[in-house]
């Protein structure tokens, strides 16, 4: 971790935009009178969102103003966490795992991938589509190495299909979220081994539980589980 | 009450005692950094790591974890605490590897070097060498406001200061920004700092991080001469230290006083040393055709005694100006008396108060401590702020303990603890002689507190001002047995004392006002008063320490001693004696304002009976045997208050103005400071920050 100051350039002001302002207030009813700074947080991540996915030094005095708290504790607060971006990111903004698991499994060769397609950590690209950050674990481990991309998990990246997906991203095309290799949620990469006896499964219709997580998550790699 | 064993001793101490505390009674000493006695615990140092059996199995830090968390043995026996066995030497040698890795090796270069915790505590848990080869932390200097200083290589993260400024200022300007190694101290974007009392950053950092920026590279501590004397710059008469090195005055430093200033002094208190440098009057003036000329102390005499021969004492006034000790006040009261003047007087701002109604009218009878006592607060015409920031701070720790409501009639200001407006005149005050929402909250608080302020009570309804507030306190029930919640708040440090000696008017004499009016007095003696602007025509007698108002308008100047220049009495505005002693000397031909008014008085042929300042000390106690008791209140009549109630008299509806406006320059050597002027001026800038 280094050290995080305000970025240079700053929008003059910020407002939350009525919807996001009637959800902040939906946000600070949820806590008891006297106690609407613990609100601070969930403003301070509707703010970055509204943003562009940064944090405007404006927004820190919004949210501070709006919840009657000193400028200087939301600054901390907006300084601690490195979720909270303090410089302006690019429309996909790419965090990148390379913590232990991801890094075993060849998350340097995509940071490689991200120097030579998007440039140095925390630089946008000039149509302001891309920039890219090196973050600790995201907790996909199982599925290493991995990507966030706003609030996306892009998963089993290899450097060629990380290069397909920042192409894809920049140019505006579809992509597929999740795993890269089509397999569902982090089931083994091979198919399943194990609970495969389709009689454990007598005992229920064969469209239940597990088929209903399915209809929400389309993914490639589906129709394994009902296998 | 809960027993321990703290290194073979067993104490026996209350039980929600942390476990630094309980060391303590068992006078066994701690190192710390983080933890200090008035701040909420932070426990991020560690260097107060204890062994302990009874509770986890590790290091404890002792300023976390109470007596009451440790369990007893298993036979009942009292938990025990071990302060010195091999595992606690070596966590306090690995906690202060930790914190001098990044730590600068710069004491040479770094004012807190000779008073520094970290150097004291590196000469007895610290290693000869480091064996830390990775990089450095690097950190910017803050600006954060013209009076302290920012060296942020050497801040370890102990987060006083910002404790300090949020929970006893309650000016929550600094904050950490950042995590871990790289978390910084600093204000929002580098703004200065707008409390009254940032100067006790400084003092709380136990590092060289923040130091005080106006004698920053100025001296070392060991070569300072200390000198224990009382602040008056307000009534609250903090205890201070003087550092003098050779004649000169290097800085202020606050002392412990629990009744008074705990641990905190204001920055006017700690910073206007400059203001005692500079614009000194050194040597008499006599204005000859108009200009002021250097004179010998001979011609200055001659001077006012070829004006006052002859003239009627009738026609002769005095006024004491708000930073006089009691010894000179009594001396000029004496003169006066001898010259045959009744026109004296100690209320430069016309402050209604009257001595003859009783002490418990005009001092502050619960006392600075008592605050913590009350259970419901008014403020009248009143900014203790700006009036008396100790004070404040004092309200402000007992609305923390909460539990509290206060209400304010005056003018709209900014406390720092959030409070009731009532309204902004007499009227509003009126209201809650009756029945309503506040009237009854002072009704029905068990210790309720009225405090009256400078501004509520110098104006021409002053008086009525005042026995309407004590008719506030007497319906609230505030004065009874046990408890008198009548207090004047007042804002000069002479007050209390002058008013103690009854230097107001005597019998067919002339107040400030009165004395101040074109052709009213031939001659006026001020003796430190440069609020007042004395009319056109009269001849004016300036006694004084500064060039400033009063010795502008003079037609004589006698060079006086500021108060590092002398010792005396100053009665705080609870009626509490302290003693100052003398630090420094005055500068050029100026002496001790006493022994100008005793050759002055020789010279007038009313000789006045001391040779020396013992024998006018001996016959001030002797005439107000109160005074000799220092540090010691005296009791007073609280019939006083119901007494004071029942003058009564019709106020007008004018809105109370507070006594003071600008914080930073309200006497003389504030405003001979350059360090007060530019704290002024930033003030009135609003946040500008000040240029690099």
């Amino acid at each position: 971790m280094s050290v995080r100051r305000l970025a240079a350039e700053q929008p003059s002001s910020f407002a939350f935009s009525p919807e996001n302002e009637a959800w902040a207030d939906r946000q600070i009813a949820k806590y008891p009178e006297g106690r609407q700074a613990s609100a601070v947080i969930p403003l301070l991540w509707k703010a970055q969102e509204q943003c562009g996915g940064w944090t405007p030094e404006p927004a820190i005095r919004a949210v501070a103003d709006k919840l009657g708290m000193p400028y200087i504790r939301v600054l901390e607060i907006a300084t601690f966490y490195t979720m909270f971006n303090l410089e302006p990111v690019g429309r996909h903004f790419v965090q990148l795992c390379g913590t232990t698991p991801c890094m075993i499994r060849g998350a340097d060769k995509l940071k490689e991938v991200c120097h030579r397609k998007i440039g140095a950590e925390r630089h946008v690209t000039e149509d302001g589509a891309l920039s890219w950050l090196e973050v600790e674990c995201l907790g996909a481990c199982a599925n290493a190495p991995m990507v966030q991309v706003n609030f996306d998990y892009f998963e089993d990246l290899t450097p060629e299909s990380l290069e397909k997906l920042l192409d894809d991203l920049q140019a505006g095309r579809p992509v597929t979220t999740g795993s890269q290799i089509g397999r569902r949620a982090s089931s083994p990469e091979t198919g399943l081994t194990s609970l495969t006896d389709p009689s454990l499964y007598d005992r229920k219709p064969a469209d239940t539980a597990p088929a209903a997580a399915d209809a929400e998550a389309p993914k490639p790699g589906a129709g394994d589980a009902e296998a | 009450m809960a027993k321990i064993v703290v290194d073979g001793t067993e104490v026996e101490v209350p039980a929600e005692y942390t476990l630094l505390q309980a060391c303590e009674v068992a006078g066994v000493e701690i190192p710390r950094f983080c933890f200090h006695e008035r701040l909420s615990i932070a426990g991020n140092c560690r260097m107060c790591l204890v062994e302990v059996k009874g509770g986890p199995p590790k290091p404890t830090a002792s300023c976390a974890m109470a007596v009451k968390d440790l369990r007893p043995g298993p036979n009942g026996e009292p938990p025990v605490v071990l302060t010195k066995s091999p595992m606690v030497k070596k966590a306090r040698e690995g906690v202060m590897e930790f914190l001098l890795i990044n730590h600068p090796l710069d004491c040479p270069i770094c004012d807190q070097g000779g008073e520094c915790d970290l150097q004291d505590q590196a000469m007895a848990y610290g290693v000869d060498s480091s064996r830390f080869a990775e990089n450095k932390r690097a950190v910017e200097d803050k600006y954060i406001g013209p009076l302290v200083r920012t060296s942020m290589n050497r801040c370890i993260h102990c987060t006083r200061c910002v404790r300090f400024s949020t929970e006893v200022a309650g000016v929550p300007d600094l904050g950490a920004i950042g995590r871990g190694e790289d978390m910084e101290i600093t204000t929002y974007l580098e703004h200065a700092m707008r409390s009254e009392m940032q100067g006790n950053v400084a003092d709380l950092c136990p590092v060289g991080a923040l130091t005080h920026k106006p004698t920053a590279f100025h001296a070392r501590p060991w070569e300072l001469a200390k000198t224990e004397a009382i602040d008056v710059m307000d009534a609250v008469g903090s205890n201070i230290r003087i550092d003098t090195r050779g004649r000169e005055v290097m800085r202020i430093l606050p002392r412990t006083n629990e009744a008074v200033n705990e641990e905190w002094i204001s920055d006017k208190t700690r910073y206007v040393w400059d203001g005692l440098k500079t614009q000194r009057l050194d040597r008499p003036y006599v204005r000859v055709n108009g200009r002021l000329a250097p004179a010998t102390w001979q011609q200055a005499f001659d001077a006012i005694a070829a004006k006052v021969k002859g003239t009627n004492g009738k026609r002769i006034g005095a006024i004491v100006g708000d930073l006089a000790n009691v010894e000179e006040t009594f001396a000029f009261k004496q003169l006066m008396g001898k010259l045959g003047s009744p026109n004296i007087d100690c209320r430069q701002d016309g402050a209604a108060l009257d001595p003859s109604l009783g002490r418990a009218s005009y001092i502050f009878n619960p006392g600075i401590a008592g605050i913590e006592e009350a259970d419901a607060i008014l403020l009248v015409g009143t900014d203790p702020r700006h009036e008396a920031s100790i004070v404040n701070a004092r309200l402000r720790k007992r609305w923390r303990q909460g539990g509290l409501k206060i209400a304010l009639v005056g003018e709209r200001v900014d406390l720092t603890y959030p409070y009731e407006y009532l309204g902004a005149g007499p009227e509003s005050l009126a209201e809650l002689t009756g029945n309503g929402t506040f009237a009854d909250v002072l009704k029905g608080a068990e210790r309720p507190l009225v405090i009256v302020g400078q501004g509520a009570l110098a104006r021409a309804d002053g008086a009525a001002v005042l026995s309407l507030a004590a008719r506030v306190a007497v319906a609230a029930g505030a004065v009874k047995d046990g408890w008198n919640g009548f207090a004047v708040l007042h804002t000069a440090a002479s007050r209390v004392g002058a008013l103690d000696l009854g230097f107001v008017p005597g019998e067919g004499g002339l107040g400030t006002v009165a004395m101040t009016n074109p052709g009213a007095q031939d001659v006026v003696f001020l003796l430190g008063a440069d609020e007042v602007d004395v009319a056109p025509g009269t001849f004016v007698v300036y006694i004084g320490t500064h060039g400033d108002r009063g010795a502008h308008r003079a037609d004589v100047i006698l060079p006086g001693a500021a108060y590092s220049e002398k010792s005396g009495i100053y009665v705080n505005t609870e009626g509490r004696p302290q003693f100052a002693n003398r630090a420094a000397f005055p500068p050029g031909e100026a002496r001790e304002d006493w022994a100008v008014l005793r050759a002055l008085s020789e010279v007038l042929g009313q000789k006045l009976p001391y040779d020396n300042l013992f024998a006018l000390r001996a016959a001030l106690v002797e005439a107000h045997p109160h005074l000799g008791r220092i540090d010691q209140v005296e009791p007073v009549d609280a019939s006083t208050v119901a007494a004071l109630a029942a003058v009564g008299g019709a106020t007008d509806k004018a809105a109370f103005v507070p006594a003071i406006r600008d914080f930073y320059l309200t006497n003389p050597i504030a405003r001979a400071s350059a360090v007060m002027a530019e704290c002024s001026a930033l003030r009135l800038g609003g946040t500008a920050v000040a240029a690099e």
